[in-house]
């Protein structure tokens, strides 16, 4: 039988694990997005493990909620991407230094 | 142990593979197919949870429009590998150390002491004709029917700034301007009559 224990630590590994993949690639700002999607992957999994241990429907309810806001960042978020790259010609991290003063 | 924790254990290792892949690639077009693989096998795994209309909501939205977006977002910029690859290596302990700092706080919390199955039982499985997407969409529509129109608002306000950051107007446009268009008076904008003089028939040659 599965515990939710395995799927919490299961969530618990995977939120590791992006949290370490923005330590890594923070110069590159692409995979800092994608490491953010994971970051809500894990947090979906507990949220859906919960509802389903718990047999309570609330939760499947606001992973549907984090998909559709986690959606929208996306699509902005990439839009802000590409003026950003039509403008300075660079998505390096390291390059954006006009607000430093 | 049984066939599911089997299929579980399988799966949740291409999982965190499939992450590991994910933020230690170092072309970001690898890492975003790797995020496919890793989005793919959770769906698989919310259907063991018996989640099944988020499940193939997951694989729809997240593998089908989200990541193809990224995918055309990074083809489409021209990025610098070994720029953004600067400071891979230095980073990698401290990574690694908060990275394992954070598992292992995590699993003290949410290990099985708590969140066993002797604390929280298996529930039993659904019946046949148990339908998730009919329960989920009877609370979506009349319990959460307020939160439901705030996130379609959500969707709409993502559409508009998408295409409001991302719209340009670009010199010797061609596009025609309807409001130009339709203002023309019937006779004269549309009809020049020239005044000439008759002709002669021309000789055949």
């Amino acid at each position: 039988m599965i515990a939710l224990s395995d799927y919490l630590i299961l969530g618990a590994i995977l939120f590791s694990l992006s949290v370490a993949g923005i330590f890594l690639n923070r110069k590159n700002i692409i995979i800092i997005l994608m490491c953010v999607e994971l970051m809500l992957l894990a947090v979906n999994m507990n949220f859906i493990a919960f509802s389903r241990f718990l047999d309570d429907s609330a939760g499947q309810v606001f992973v549907f909620f984090i998909l559709t806001v986690a959606a929208a960042e996306a699509a902005i978020g990439l839009a802000i991407l590409i003026v950003l790259f039509r403008n300075r010609r660079t998505i390096n991290v390291a390059d954006l230094d006009t607000l430093k003063g | 142990m049984t066939f599911e924790k089997i299929l579980f254990y399988v799966f949740a290792t291409i999982l965190v593979l499939s992450a590991t892949m994910v933020i230690t690639r170092r072309d970001p077009v690898h890492s975003a197919l790797f995020l496919v693989l890793a989005f793919f096998t959770s769906a698989i795994l919310w259907m063991l949870l018996e989640a099944e209309f988020l499940a193939i909501v997951l694989v729809l939205v997240y593998v089908g429009a989200v990541m193809v977006l990224f995918l055309f977002v990074v083809m489409m910029l021209d990025t610098d590998l070994a720029a953004t690859r600067a400071g891979f290596v230095k980073m990698l302990p401290v990574g690694l150390v908060v990275a394992g700092a954070m598992a292992f706080e995590m699993f003290l919390v949410v290990g099985p002491r708590y969140f066993g199955l002797d604390k929280f039982a298996m529930p039993a499985p659904h019946p046949a004709d148990y339908s998730n997407t009919e329960e989920l969409g009877e609370v979506l529509y009349t319990v959460y029917m307020y939160p439901v129109e705030i996130a379609s608002v959500i969707l709409l306000v993502g559409i508009i700034a998408a295409i409001g950051l991302t719209l340009r107007k670009r010199p010797g446009n061609k596009s025609i301007d309807p409001a130009i268009q339709v203002k023309v008076t019937k006779g004269s904008d549309r009809i020049r009559v020239v005044k000439m003089a008759s002709e002669l028939k021309q000789e055949a040659k």
